[in-house]
């Protein structure tokens, strides 16, 4: 089966674009009728939903932002009481207030379907046993693809996280073919099978992970997909969005994002402006159908990028580039936005660098200076030639400036001498006082 | 006869303590290092160093993660008085011989001029053939 829903799914873009027109129209009325924070905002900004006459008068509408979630907790920002209600979930914030998400009957639907048209474009379908190792509960993953799955009419083995064995043995004995899971899961689990003897390729079905939930990256895939022949998805959602809704179809290129469901923009974090195809800025979506927690105009403040040609799949529908960094992550240099992220991919470019790098930025003058240094990758044939050195530090200034459009001072240092970090890597000093 | 001697070179960025440090791991090893220069760029150099054992001072920096690699040099032996590097000079000269980098040092039972070429064979054969003298690998061990 190549579509869940064709009639949606190759829907000729003009005629997506009319009908988020038309829900977006709904979606406004509804809001500033029934939600008094929406109908406040929208009169701070001055906008009546009469004022919505096309799709691009989306611009006129107000953002809204996690912060709201958190200040209006737990359920400020529901419309319908609890008898509308099927399910909470709850998100655990890293900080402060946990973020509370409820769902109507018609919202568990919508997501089950967005989910379901997502697995069916990596290839996915009723012959298939998806085991779902993602944690159940309060968080949204294991119940988002569970239900998806279901929707789909594969079999579902919901494994939730932990003994790793058990899980391997579950995909053995039912001959699971797909898995959902975060990556570091993913590299986990195929290291406790290496360990047991178990080859995924020799000894079970186990060809599609669909993984997300934290980030990750390409070189990552190439790992996961080199060490044990299983294609690896990007999925990508959050609670507030309802859950892990969109994934990457079989070309792996970019996540597709229903148009009946959701509306994308891209904008510059600094101005609030939208940006072009290809133009890497902060996501904003707005949930057209969502009926318990509405979102509209939604900073989620993930920096990605949009492509809206039609995909090589066939399918119409806007796709979004892998999550790409956090905007709390990105740098102002000489008024140029610079995520650390793209520096990480310049680098990985060239192979005789190792993984780790610091960037330091700081203020000469009126200028803002930047200065990356980068380690050396250990064990390498190196050049004894300075001019070999100088040459690679150029190429390496070079790929930076190419990449990022602002000229970067190199530094090239040996191996494990940059300070490493638990966890998140602190990996910018920023020494301007401004 | 061996006229090529393995010399070791070790990246290094411009920071107090590394040349210390990687002496002191060579020290730890009972290495000893005959030679050595450094070269220097914008925030960065090379150190090169003639061991008695390059062999196990490869293996000793690179365990530690320094950038290592071993590379054949010739050493032209000089005589050790005022105009010893000018006949020597002159004679590679002579040679045609394209010199990368040279570096000195002065030693029993020589003076020593270390250089490295591009093409070491050839090299070695135009010395030899102007009547120079070379150390050999086994001097050094
Ligand atoms: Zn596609």
């Amino acid at each position: 089966m190549k579509y869940l829903d064709p009639r949606i799914e190759e829907m000729p873009r003009t005629e997506i674009e009319a009908l988020q027109f038309k829900l977006l129209k709904t979606l406004v009325y509804r809001l500033y009728s029934f939600s008094d924070f929406y109908r406040s905002r929208m009169k701070e900004h001055n906008v009546h939903p009469d004022d919505i006459r096309s799709l691009d008068d989306i611009v006129k509408l107000p953002f809204m932002y996690k912060k709201d979630l958190r200040d209006n907790y737990p359920d400020g920002m529901f419309i319908g009481g609890q008898e509308d209600l099927v399910r909470y979930h709850v998100s655990s914030g890293t900080t402060g207030k946990p973020t509370v998400v409820g769902y109507t009957h018609r919202d568990l639907e919508n997501w089950a379907i967005s989910v379901a048209r997502g697995l069916t474009s990596i290839g996915l379908g009723r012959r298939d046993v998806l085991q779902v190792s993602y944690g159940y509960g309060l968080f949204t993953g294991g119940l988002g693809l569970h239900y998806g799955a279901e929707r789909m009419g594969a079999t579902v083995v919901p494994a939730s996280v932990g003994n790793t064995e058990r899980q391997i043995e579950l995909i053995q004995d039912l001959r699971v073919t797909a898995i959902a899971c975060t990556p570091s899961y993913m590299l986990h689990l195929s290291e406790v099978a290496e360990k047991m003897g178990v080859s995924f390729e020799r000894d079970t079905r186990l060809r599609t992970a669909v993984l997300g939930a934290e980030p990750w990256s390409e070189k990552m895939r190439a790992r996961i997909e080199g060490s044990t022949g299983i294609k690896a998805y990007d999925i990508y959602g959050t609670s507030e969005l309802s859950g892990p809704l969109f994934t990457e179809c079989s070309e792996q290129n970019g996540i597709h994002i229903w148009g009946d469901l959701a509306y994308v923009e891209v904008i510059d974090p600094e101005t609030g402006e939208r940006l072009g195809p290809g133009e890497k800025g902060e996501l904003v979506i707005t949930m057209l159908q969502k009926e318990a927690l509405p979102m509209m105009r939604y900073r989620i403040g993930d920096i990605t990028s949009f492509e809206d040609s039609v995909c090589g799949c066939g399918r119409s529908h806007v796709r979004i580039s892998r999550i790409q960094g956090r905007v709390d992550d990105m740098l102002i240099i000489r008024g140029i936005n610079v995520f650390p992220s793209q520096i990480e991919h310049a680098l990985m470019s060239v192979p005789e660098l190792g993984e780790h790098f610091q960037i330091v930025v700081d203020r000469k003058g009126a200028l803002d200076t930047m200065l990356v240094r980068v380690e050396l990758k250990s064990a390498q044939l190196f050049s004894d030639k300075l001019d070999d050195l100088i040459r690679l530090k150029n190429k390496v200034a070079h790929q930076l400036r190419n990449n990022l459009n602002v000229a970067v001072d190199v530094e090239l240092v040996s191996p494990e001498t940059l300070t490493r970090f638990e966890g998140k890597a602190k990996r910018v000093i920023d020494r301007r006082v401004l | 006869m061996t006229y090529t001697i393995t010399q070791i070179s070790i990246f290094a960025e411009n920071r107090p303590g590394r040349l210390a440090a990687i002496a002191e791991a060579l020290e730890s090893e009972n290495i000893n290092i005959l030679a050595f220069s450094i070269a220097e760029a914008s925030g960065f150099g090379v150190i090169r160093a003639l061991v008695d054992d390059p062999e196990r001072a490869f293996k000793k920096l690179s365990s530690l993660g320094y950038v290592v690699s071993t590379t054949e040099v010739i050493g032209i032996k000089m005589h050790d008085r005022p105009g010893g590097l000018r006949e020597i000079s002159r004679m590679l000269g002579d040679a045609g011989i394209n010199i990368e980098y040279a570096y000195a040092y002065t030693g029993r039972p020589n003076a020593v001029l270390i250089i490295r070429v591009d093409h070491v064979d050839e090299a070695i054969n135009a010395i030899l053939s102007k009547g120079g003298q070379l150390i050999q690998r086994t001097e050094l061990a």
